[in-house]
């Protein structure tokens, strides 16, 4: 009997490689497992409207449980895969569970990165990269006062917003001189500082942490590495992720910062492939180096791509990258990677909180951050996706809109 | 429960049940209606939820945002009237039997 495929991880990638395969006539059994015991759902709004209560549990769900019984798609969830095996394939679960597979797909995503300082560990120091993290930090918003966020980065800032929306006292304390130094630009991290300032959430810059002190096991305040002590009811640590690579590991694939996949999402070993946050792939924009992408487009697009490869019809994986990220009433759109880019174009103000960035590389268009500003980034967007760049000297004009200076075909 | 219509473009007819509150795009994508998307899980950023709706219930719905306007200007395959993002479309019990085109082709 066959084994079909396993799916380890349910997560957005895990969900669209199912998806995919029924879409693309595989009938086979298809099972998909997770740890967590959520069935499948949607991780970005945990960080914004689900934490600030406007969006509850259910409507995170990506599917219905009937969607997957009518695809006889098996999703298996509260259950960890512990150890994987090839020729032939098995899986074997915290339950001691034995599920055979012909295919897997890896999909297993990310940890949140932990802080190693002294008081790490206390009662009340929070991470929010699951759905469980998000109910009890949701919990703890409501009565708390003082919340000191580790991270400038857009999990920290989101969260950082919200709380502030909440009435809370916020701080936010990067160790860089910027914020989302890892993303967008200095003229975009200046906004933001600006942004959080103006609203009266606390930035500290270029300081990291050096431990935590406690009362009675609950954290009560942040020490700072310049001697400086915030008082702090609750802390968030919001300081990167670390891709899950031990089943891979398990299995000899290659790894690199991540599960080694190529363009059409396989990894070192036939008959096993990966998607989404866990891998390292080459740029979708240029298909040269190599670069782990954390968003929701990633996740889709190479789970899609991991399907193809399993039903040997494989293609290649190119995309704009984009991402998003949702502080306050700022909307941050970016489209492309601005890394490595020599020139830039600063259209509009951005102490209006209305402007974009557009990002050159040898003269070609590579990347833009926009600000509230969702015409730039779908015109460049577009540019992107047609190859085609726009002049620098003509982009500086505020009053000619960028989708004119790209052609409308394609 | 309003009811949603959605077709395809070879015709067949999904009816879903919808929750009042949800959208349209939401809606469908937990129920699994081939051809919506919602790749940026309803945050006006991606347009693959785009749908013509059809005339009955268009004026109920009122008209786009401007982030929205924008991106059927920018970012869907085709633009005619009646598009629309189904993630900004609220669903009432005034939208009950709304129906929408799914588009052959989502960006």
């Amino acid at each position: 009997m066959s084994g079909g495929t396993l799916i380890v991880g349910a997560s957005q990638a895990g969900v669209q490689v199912a998806v995919s395969l029924r879409e693309g006539g595989d009938t086979g059994p298809i099972t998909m497992i997770g740890a967590e015991t959520h069935p499948p759902y949607q991780r970005p709004p945990l960080s914004k409207a689900f934490l600030a209560g406007t969006a509850d549990l259910a409507s995170l769900a990506f599917r219905t449980p009937a969607f997957y019984a009518d695809r006889d798609i098996t999703v298996l969830s509260g259950e960890r895969v512990e150890q994987l095996r090839l020729r032939p394939g098995s899986a074997i679960t915290d339950r001691g569970r034995s599920l055979p597979f012909d295919r897997l797909a890896l999909t297993v995503g990310a940890r949140a990165r932990r802080l190693a300082v002294p008081g790490a560990d206390l009662d009340g120091v929070c991470y929010l990269r699951d759905l469980d993290d998000a109910v009890s930090l949701r919990e703890r918003l409501a009565s708390v006062g003082n919340v000191v966020v580790v991270g400038g980065g857009f999990i920290g800032l989101e969260a950082a917003a919200v709380a502030r929306s909440l009435g809370k006292t916020v701080t936010v304390i990067e160790v860089a001189d910027r914020l989302m130094a890892r993303v967008v630009s200095p003229v975009v991290s200046e906004c933001y500082r600006q942004a959080h300032l103006r609203r009266g959430t606390g930035i500290r810059l270029g300081v990291g942490v050096a431990g935590f002190a406690a009362e009675e096991g609950l954290v009560r305040a942040v020490e700072l590495s310049d001697g400086t002590r915030l008082p702090a009811d609750l802390v968030l640590a919001g300081v990167g992720i670390e891709p899950r690579t031990e089943l891979a590991a398990q299995l000899g694939l290659d790894c690199d910062g991540g599960i080694v996949v190529d363009e059409f999402a396989r990894t070192s070993e036939p008959g096993v492939v990966a998607a989404g946050d866990c891998t390292v792939s080459p740029d979708p924009a240029t298909g040269r180096r190599r670069v782990r992408l954390e968003s929701v487009q990633h996740a889709i697009g190479q789970a899609k791509v991991a399907a193809a490869s399993l039903l040997g019809r494989p293609e290649s994986y190119r995309a704009v990258p984009w991402f998003w990220s949702d502080q306050y009433d700022l909307k941050l759109q970016i489209a492309g990677l601005g890394a490595g880019h020599d020139d830039h174009v600063v259209r509009g103000d951005p102490s209006s909180e209305r402007f974009s960035v557009l990002y050159y590389r040898d003269g070609a268009l590579v990347a833009v951050d926009a600000v509230n500003n969702a015409a730039d980034y779908l015109a460049v967007r577009k540019a992107l996706a047609q190859g085609v760049s726009i002049a620098p000297e003509r982009a500086l004009d505020t009053a000619v809109p960028l989708k004119t200076l790209v052609s409308r075909s394609g | 429960m309003p009811k949603v219509v959605y077709v395809s473009p070879d015709g067949e007819r999904h009816v879903v049940d919808a929750v009042a509150g949800e959208s349209a795009m939401a809606t469908a994508v937990r129920h699994g209606v081939p051809g919506i998307v919602g790749e940026c899980g309803g945050n006006a950023s991606c347009a693959t939820c785009h749908v013509y709706v059809r005339d009955d219930l268009l004026a109920r719905l009122g008209e786009p945002g401007d982030l929205e306007e924008d991106l059927l200007d920018l970012a869907v395959t085709e633009r005619r009237t009646g598009s629309r993002l189904s993630c900004q479309i609220e669903l009432t019990e005034e939208l009950d039997g709304l129906t929408v085109d799914i588009p052959p082709v989502q960006p």
